[in-house]
């Protein structure tokens, strides 16, 4: 078989960051090739570039396809050729029809004018080849996500699509939806179209593809063949194979009592009421302790700190958090946070800070009491909390009246930090805690993670890294499709243990 | 360069929307000054001023909250002349005393506040759309309440709230000598005492937190700028109240005015519920992450702006002493203007009663001036709409710089 595609020595850098480190990927016609790799290391960076959202020019190295050197400036270049990427997020309009989205941006009409009638008789004969029955006109908002993405592959065929790119097209679909589109796959193989397919669900890796390409910190570890039978464990080993040096401050480990006990949690989605989102999870934290929350982007672990700080997140939440044994009232953000809660988000630029204020402002906010007397706030008080948190966390500005827009993501993470600390939480829940930010300054945030669990705090942290769970935590809870899968202790736990157990649901 | 003066430059291009919007004012008095031939600066005018421009100010008050918390009112003019409409209905046709009708005036207006915060804070209905749907329907029901008719007028201590001057409490051989050397008809000594002693209180309270910068070592203005701008800020105010006396003193609603403008100065400033509404506006979702009630929060921003709206009603009722089906037509646009000009931020979380105030006096300098020079309302509107564009473009601009 002939190569459709051979990238070669692909660099691609941003500033401070060396993204992919001559990653070179061949994908041979006729074929459906499987990317997977951690988050973060580069497999969507990789597809950026190929096609064009990372124009010739802004990388180094060569894409070969279909036997020439190819430069594509744009989506549309590479659109041209027959390369149509389907992105994790859906690009569908809501509020127009199937045939409309189809055709959008490549309308069947003459002189401005758009002909219906042909674009919904050509509508019907591609949804017939997805297998999809529905009507051209009925609106992508009435499809489920799985049929929505049915939609998008139908749009990709109306385009003469020769090489068609999935980026986790089944993260967000259910097991017969899954099994729907994976057969759609091999069907669209027969009929001669090339796929990528970007997973982290090696079972359907293992279905579907006849070569794999795994990708670590940027760069392509290995190409395994599928066809001969492949196992997970050799997928996860290159997946997950690097080394561990002592990038993690040391910490005496002794659980206390029991802190904060969560029993039999459950949520549903906020919108699409009948997709549970949390199902069913009971976890514990001692005194001094880190547990960790290990699973991949989507597995809901956001979504279970978020509903249990205040019914933050989805509908119909029930379940029993108990604090010191007893049950506590966690109905609204105030009462999570009277209870002893704290949640340090993920998104400290949406959710976390108010970009436009000062320091000081982010760092009173959660806790005015505490500086205020009868309502009326004591601006010198609150100077001096803020300082005491500048001090305390080492966060590098000139001033507490600094903006907090101003600060680097560490800096920024250090104050999210303090307005937390400031509301004295027996339990915080740490979201990404050093997401986007230096290693010097993920150091520095371990550092603050080991003295809180020095003064009997119980921390749980989430993290998508899975070597930094490894470093810091006590226990490790492994989350996968909203549920717990497992439970390690430090010493079980390993990063082959925690992705076989979400990839062997 | 010596390093005060590199201090000053630095700290002017820092706080470059404070202190241009102070000057933006006073040059705009001194240009009207000059081509008004000194109409402008004579008591009678300055006391109007006062009275032309306090219902848009105590409006620009609640407003510039709304607007903070990230949303907009534009029923304001409406709800103001439905108010007035029914002060005049209960008083003059329905014979309620004035001390009833001035209470259920500012109840209603509280509850219609309510009943369009309830919309945008509970069921999330963009703010636009439910006050635009109120602008309507209050001057609707203006009409259906005047029947299409003026109504009034107001008897005498309805008529006050807006006419009326505090009585000198000074014996009157006093302000007769002070007339005298003045080489004015008459003085009101209480308000010339209330000048200075506004002045003082200017000073005092600024040397007072400069001191407390100082101890705590927080950097502040260099003490050049804090001199200037405190002598400027207490110069007007002697100088404003010392024209109000020499024509018939303080009115009653420039106190009214002073103290609601002060009430608010704190609360925004320095109250926890402040700076609540400013974590509202500059980031909802955080705001709410850290435990503060976003959506009662918002609530209260509108039943505050529709008490304010209703007490505006009566000051602008009172003051042309009959209610009128047109009363406050249009006016929301002004009160808006006036918070924008005064620096607020169109996607929330910025902006200062002080500046809405400014930014009020502007717009009422400005119309004044163009009416006393006998400018047509076609050019008055062009350049006031180009002054609101420029404020607003010079704040962009600097932003932008800045950056």
């Amino acid at each position: 078989m002939t190569a459709l595609l051979e990238m070669r020595s692909i660099t691609k850098e941003f500033p401070g960051v060396k993204a992919l480190d001559k990653v070179s990927l061949t994908v041979a016609e006729g074929e459906i090739h499987a990317i997977c790799g951690e988050n973060g290391a580069g497999k969507s960076t990789l597809m950026k570039v190929l096609s064009g959202v990372y124009p010739a020019g802004t990388y180094d190295g060569e894409i070969h396809y279909d036997g020439a050197l190819a430069e594509f400036r744009g989506i549309r270049d590479s659109e041209d050729r027959g390369i149509i990427i389907i992105h994790q997020e859906l690009a569908l309009v809501p509020q127009l029809s199937i045939a409309e989205n189809i055709f959008l941006g490549n309308e069947t009409a003459k002189g401005g004018v758009i002909n219906w009638h042909e674009a919904n008789r050509r509508t019907e004969e591609l949804l017939r080849k997805v297998g999809l029955k529905e009507s051209p006109t009925t609106l992508i908002d009435s499809l489920g996500v799985g049929k929505q993405q049915l939609v998008e592959i139908a749009k990709a065929l109306s385009k003469d699509v020769r090489l068609l790119i999935l980026d986790e097209p089944t993260a967000a679909l259910q097991e017969n939806d899954s099994q729907k589109l994976l057969d759609l796959m091999l069907e669209l193989k027969s009929q001669g179209v090339t796929s990528i397919i970007i997973s982290h669900k090696l079972g359907e890796v293992r279905y579907v593809s006849d070569t794999v390409t795994v990708i670590r910190d940027g760069m392509s570890v290995s190409t395994l063949d599928a066809k001969a039978g492949l196992s997970e464990d050799d997928i996860v080993r290159d997946m997950v194979g690097r080394d561990m040096s002592d990038r993690y401050p040391e910490r005496e480990r002794k659980a206390g009592e029991m802190l904060l006990e969560i029993e039999n949690w459950n949520a549903w989605h906020p919108e699409h009421a009948e997709r549970q989102i949390i199902k069913n999870i009971s976890m514990n934290v001692r005194a001094g302790e880190v547990v960790g929350i290990a699973g991949l982007m989507g597995s809901g672990r956001t979504e279970l700190a978020m509903s249990v700080f205040g019914k933050s997140y989805g509908r119909n939440i029930d379940g029993t958090v108990k604090l010191h044994g007893a049950p506590v009232d966690v109905s609204n953000v105030p009462r999570a946070i009277d209870a002893g809660l704290a949640y340090v988000t993920e998104d400290r630029k949406h959710l976390g800070l108010v970009l436009d204020e000062t320091i000081r402002f982010n760092t009173t906010l959660a806790k005015l009491d505490n500086v205020s007397r009868k309502g009326v706030l004591d601006s010198h008080a609150e100077t001096q909390v803020a300082e005491k948190y500048r001090e305390a966390l080492r966060t590098r500005t000139p001033s507490v009246f600094q903006k907090v827009g101003n600060l680097s993501g560490g800096n920024q993470q250090k104050v999210v930090l303090a307005k937390w600390l400031n509301t004295a939480p027996e339990v915080l829940i740490l979201d990404e805690p050093t997401r986007g930010i230096d290693v010097g300054a993920k150091y520095e945030i371990y550092a603050i993670i080991n003295e809180l669990s020095a003064e009997g705090k119980g921390v749980v942290m989430i993290s998508s890294e899975m070597p930094e769970l490894l470093g810091m935590c006590d226990r490790i809870y492994v989350m996968n499709e909203g549920a717990f899968v497992g439970e390690l202790s430090a010493e079980e736990a390993s990063q082959e243990r925690i992705m076989s157990l979400i990839v062997n649901e | 360069m010596t390093n005060s003066q590199k201090g000053i430059k630095a700290h002017l291009a820092g706080h470059m929307r404070d202190y241009g919007l102070l000057f933006a004012l006073i040059a705009i008095m001194a240009f009207f000054q000059i081509v008004t031939g000194g109409t402008l600066m004579r008591p009678v005018n300055i006391t109007n001023l006062f009275l032309q421009n306090s219902y848009i100010i105590i409006m620009a008050l609640g407003m510039l909250i709304v607007i903070v918390a990230g949303h907009i009112d534009l029923s304001v003019g409406s709800v103001m002349g439905f108010v007035g409409a029914l002060a005049a209905v209960l008083i003059v046709e329905m014979d309620m005393p004035v001390s009833v009708t001035m209470p259920i005036c500012l109840v209603v207006g509280g509850l219609i506040g309510a009943a369009q915060g309830y919309f945008v804070a509970f069921w999330r209905i963009p703010s636009f759309i439910v006050t635009l749907a109120g602008m309507l329907v209050f001057r609707g029901l203006s009409l259906w309440l005047l029947e299409g008719q003026s109504v009034g007028p107001f008897p005498r201590e309805f008529q006050i709230l807006s006419t009326g001057f505090v009585g000198d409490i000074f014996p009157a051989a006093w302000g007769t000598g002070l007339a005298q050397i003045f080489g004015a008809r008459n003085f009101n000594v209480l308000s010339f005492a209330l000048g200075l002693l506004g002045a003082a209180a200017v000073i005092q309270m600024g040397l007072k937190s400069r001191a407390r910068n100082a101890q705590y070592g927080i950097a502040d203005e260099p003490a050049g700028l804090f001199w200037g701008r405190i002598a400027i800020i207490s110069a007007a105010i002697v100088f404003l109240m010392f024209k109000l006396s020499t024509f018939r003193g303080l009115p009653n609603v420039v106190v009214t005015m002073g103290v609601l403008i002060m009430v608010y100065a704190f609360i925004t400033s320095r109250t926890v519920i402040g700076r609540r509404i400013y974590a509202l506006g500059g980031n909802e979702k955080a705001a709410k992450l850290s435990g503060i009630k976003t959506e009662r929060l918002t609530f209260l921003a509108f039943v505050n702006m529709g008490v304010l709206a209703a007490l505006a009603g009566m000051i602008f009722a009172a003051r042309l002493n009959t209610a009128t089906p047109k009363a406050g037509f249009a006016l929301e646009l002004d009160v808006i203007a006036a918070v924008f000009i005064g620096g607020a931020s169109m996607s929330g979380g910025s902006g200062k009663i002080i500046g809405a105030v400014v930014g009020a006096f502007i717009m009422g300098v400005m119309n004044n001036g163009m009416s006393i020079m006998g400018i047509g309302i076609d050019y008055q509107q062009v350049i006031k709409g180009l002054v609101l564009l420029a404020a607003v473009f010079f704040d962009v601009y600097n932003k932008n710089k800045q950056a």
